[in-house]
């Protein structure tokens, strides 16, 4: 049943990934292999793959830092720097880079390109990660440091390995945003698979050079997720019951230190994109929006990525629980067939919903149904990884003691799996909700008339060239992120909190 | 406490989420049987005129809210990128809710066109506008007029220092200084303009020598607009309107404009344009397209977008008048050959 269920969930995922490879086909295989194999396709290939492998090795030490720091050092007011960590996930990257770019038009291209993503990206590993220092077992660093070993051999070789499988699934994320991206690579002039795709696509009303040319990014994700899950499959299971401490003690300038390093990040991430996004609205102020059309596009955009999360949060719990519990070559299909849609392009996504519905379901064309649908299907990964780390954190022997007082097993799983899964599942909630209210080429397709969220809104200025009056929804869309960011920093568990529910 | 709080929240949104799900189960099992019906129903309201515009709602909405009231037709429009939605249009077929299509460029039109998805219009339509700047077969007609031109950073030239001829570009003086957008839609049209009056050699040429001059590829004419006038780019190929409606008054920017040399496929003017998708459609389309066209609706695009009308002469502000241009003898229904220009620019390496 469950197993069903989780299939169905993953062929629907990849039910567009396959129209999209059918639509490369469909103007005969000499045609794609003309578009896919040349030149240009290896040169965005190049470009695109030290892009995200930059991003990504940067992320990954920043991200694990980060939550080092802000988990097992000990800082005046702990809480703030957990929120900190999280903050820039309410920036969406196209507005990072346009900040940039607009404060230093000529510093665009590939480094300063690597700085906006990792800015914006660093939460997806640092999230994850705090999470995994905060149930990571310290004794066996304490073993390792009597016997003599450095404090910072002992990080590598004892507490590194049991937070690298989260911090590998925040990474995999991060590459599968960053091949993904088209607004940060457009704006900071450097061109990636993503990219070339949108231009085939904007330059011809014939779809298959554009769905073609997606080809390679898709065979690019795919290849992702299995590094990911080869890596993952080396990491050990963390044991059921560790002893922690509390964070360590730093002098008082190193504390200042990494309080600075932390703030510095933190005031990059979030605090300078609002802040270049004001003084461009300074100078300018053609085309302003008002109160009303921002309120009402403030509240859809909001209304849209709830449902769209809890939706996308229900889908994701059969596979979670699944993947969590069983090892299976299908189980690994399934799984892997739900991150494909997170690595395309949202308008390769969008234009195969709008091919596949009007197919199948034509009733629910252009209704919020579909674009719900197409919400879940560009952002399931970010709720199976979450919850699968979650379920997988839940001990089997927990079942075993609710089985044994006589629960029978749906009760044992909502009671004991489900309930001790919450703040994943939550956690998951939260990154859908904190990716709708970014997304823009889906909804642009698939809203029903007349519907507007703040993404749309913001785009409607750009494309004007009025970067004025964009500047105040741009500045809205990153204080309505920010719900999403601080609510998801008060759910992650620190070493102290997690250490009193363990009492419980 | 928090941990309470939390879970509540997240029941609560669970079971929101599966009333949802339940509901859209419902909805479309009860509509399965009238799926024919679907294209209007989906589109919301009976009896509203849908229109799809790859023109931006800054732009037109409040052209359509009078054309609302002086005619008491319900219009509802879906905005979106002019390629992006004739891309949609040709995917939806004749299941489109879609009645008028308003379009940014010739190019778009007439790929529309070339699906057979527009009726004709009839002849006291489009024979308003100038034979050159509409479609031949009457499938769509021109709307207002838009110029190519060379943006240039003021603070490094002169208006005499930019060439009035694009070819001019690819000469050695300009290396790594040029920046086009080869995805856009205008970009794109220009090109089929030089292969249709120069030649197709001549254009293979001249992308083949922009691309051994080191020009820069941007996304968009915006783009390429907030380069120049932020001193990034020196020149770069655009529209005149970007710049006539920018968001400061265009005078006072950095950026200024460099017309190109009249009778010469430098001074391409590119036209907007209007479909009416289906003969469902009714007198309503019809209305809409010709209220666009009377001078009530082509003093606004002069006045508010600061394109050039096409019924009528009194030009935007700021910019010589079309006469004064004089663009290049071409009819722009032939812009529709985008397909062999994107072969084009792909081959020379720019897509």
């Amino acid at each position: 049943m469950v197993v069903l269920a989780a299939t169905l969930v993953g062929a629907a995922a990849v039910a567009p990934i396959v129209q999209i490879v059918l639509r490369a086909g469909s103007q005969g295989w000499d045609r794609t292999a003309a578009i896919v194999l040349r030149p240009r396709t290896l040169d965005l290939a190049i470009n695109t793959l030290t892009l995200t492998a930059t991003v990504c090795a940067i992320s990954l030490v920043l991200g694990v830092a980060v939550a080092y720091a802000s988990t097992r050092i000990a800082l005046p007011a702990p809480r703030l720097w957990i929120v900190l960590a999280c903050l820039p996930l309410a920036v969406p990257s196209f507005v990072a880079a346009f900040a940039w770019a607009s404060t230093w038009p000529r510093a665009v291209g590939f480094w300063p390109l690597v700085v906006v993503l990792t800015v914006t990206c660093v939460p997806l590993v640092t999230v994850p990660t705090i999470g995994a220092f905060a149930v990571a077992d310290e004794t066996l660093a304490d073993v390792a440091r009597t016997l003599g070993r450095s404090r910072a051999h002992a990080f590598v070789r004892v507490l590194l390995p049991q937070v690298l499988p989260a911090a590998g699934a925040g990474t995999l994320l991060v590459a599968l945003y960053t091949i993904a991206d088209f607004g940060s690579p457009a704006l900071m002039r450097h061109q990636t698979l993503t990219t070339g795709v949108y231009a085939l696509f904007r330059s011809g009303i014939d779809r298959s050079a554009a769905a073609a040319m997606s080809l390679p990014l898709a065979a690019l994700a795919l290849s992702l997720v299995i590094a990911e899950r080869r890596l993952r499959a080396r990491g050990g299971r963390r044991p059921a019951a560790a002893r922690r401490r509390p964070p360590h003690q730093l002098s008082g300038p190193g504390t200042a230190l990494v309080a600075a390093a932390l703030s510095l990040l933190a005031l990059a991430g979030v605090g300078a994109p609002p802040a270049a996004l004001v003084r461009r609205s300074l100078i300018a102020d053609r085309y302003p929006s008002t109160a009303s059309d921002l309120a009402g596009a403030a509240a859809t955009s909001l209304a849209l990525a709830a449902v769209a999360a809890s939706v996308t949060v229900l889908l994701a719990l059969p596979i979670s629980h699944l993947v969590a519990r069983y090892r299976s070559r299908w189980l690994a299909v399934v799984e892997s067939a739900t991150v494909i849609g997170y690595a395309m392009p949202g308008v390769v996504i969008a234009l195969a919903l709008v091919a596949l519905s009007l197919a199948v379901l034509p009733f629910i064309y252009q209704t919020l149904t579909l674009l719900i649908i197409a919400y879940v299907v560009l952002a399931l990964p970010l709720s199976v990884g979450p919850s699968r780390a979650a379920f997988r954190a839940v001990p089997v022997s927990m079942d075993e003691v609710s089985r044994t007082l006589g629960r029978g097993p749906v009760p044992t799983w909502l009671r004991v799996r489900l309930r001790g899964a919450l703040p994943g599942i939550m956690a998951g909630w939260l990154l859908v909700v904190a990716d709708v209210l970014k997304e823009l080429p889906a909804t642009l397709m698939l809203r029903p008339i007349g519907v507007e969220t703040l993404a749309t809104e913001l785009w409607g200025k750009t494309t004007l060239g009025a970067y004025g009056a964009a500047a105040p929804i741009g500045i809205l869309l990153v204080a309505v992120g920010v719900v999403p960011a601080l609510i998801l920093a008060r759910g992650i568990r620190t070493p102290g909190t997690a250490d009193r529910s363990a009492d419980r | 406490m928090t941990r309470t709080r939390t879970r509540t929240t997240l029941y609560a949104l669970v079971a929101a989420g599966s009333a949802f799900a339940l509901a859209a189960c419902g909805g479309s099992a009860g509509s399965a049987e009238s799926s024919s019906s679907a294209a209007t129903s989906a589109s919301g309201g009976e009896g509203a005129l849908v229109v799809y515009s790859g023109r931006d709602e800054e732009l037109v909405q409040p052209l359509i809210d009078r054309f609302q009231t002086s005619s008491g037709i319900t219009v509802q429009v879906r905005y979106g990128s002019t390629t992006e939605l004739a891309g949609q249009l040709v995917e939806e077929g004749a299941a489109s809710p879609a009645h008028v299509f308003l379009a940014q460029d010739a190019g778009a039109l007439g790929a529309v066109s070339e699906a057979k998805l527009f009726t004709t219009l009839p002849t006291a339509t489009t024979s308003k506008v100038p034979a050159k700047y509409t479609s031949k077969d009457g499938s769509w007609v021109g709307l207002t007029g838009r110029a190519r031109v060379i943006a240039y950073d003021s603070q490094k030239y002169k208006e005499a220092d930019v060439p009035a001829q694009v070819t001019d570009l690819v000469k050695p003086e300009w290396k790594g200084k040029v920046g086009l957008a080869p995805s856009n839609a205008s970009f794109q049209a220009f090109v089929t303009a030089m292969r249709l009056k120069d030649g197709e050699a001549a254009a293979k040429a001249w992308l083949a020598g922009l691309v051994a001059n080191g020009a820069k590829s941007f996304e968009s004419n915006g783009d390429i607009l907030e380069a120049v006038n932020s001193g990034a780019l020196d020149l770069g190929l655009i529209n005149h309107y970007y710049w006539a409606r920018s968001e400061a008054d265009p005078k006072t920017l950095r950026a200024q404009l460099k017309f190109g040399a009249p009778g010469s496929t430098s001074a391409l003017v590119n036209v907007t344009g209007a479909g009416i998708l289906s003969a469902k459609a009714g007198p309503q389309a019809q209305q809409f397209v010709d209220y666009l066209l009377s001078d009530a609706g082509q003093a606004y695009f002069v006045d508010e977008t600061y394109e050039y009308p096409l019924v009528g002469s009194k030009g935007p502000a700021n910019v010589p008048p079309l006469a004064e241009l004089d663009g290049p003898d071409i009819n722009l229904s032939e812009l529709s050959s985008v397909k062999e220009t994107v072969q084009l620019i792909t081959e020379a390496g720019l897509l």
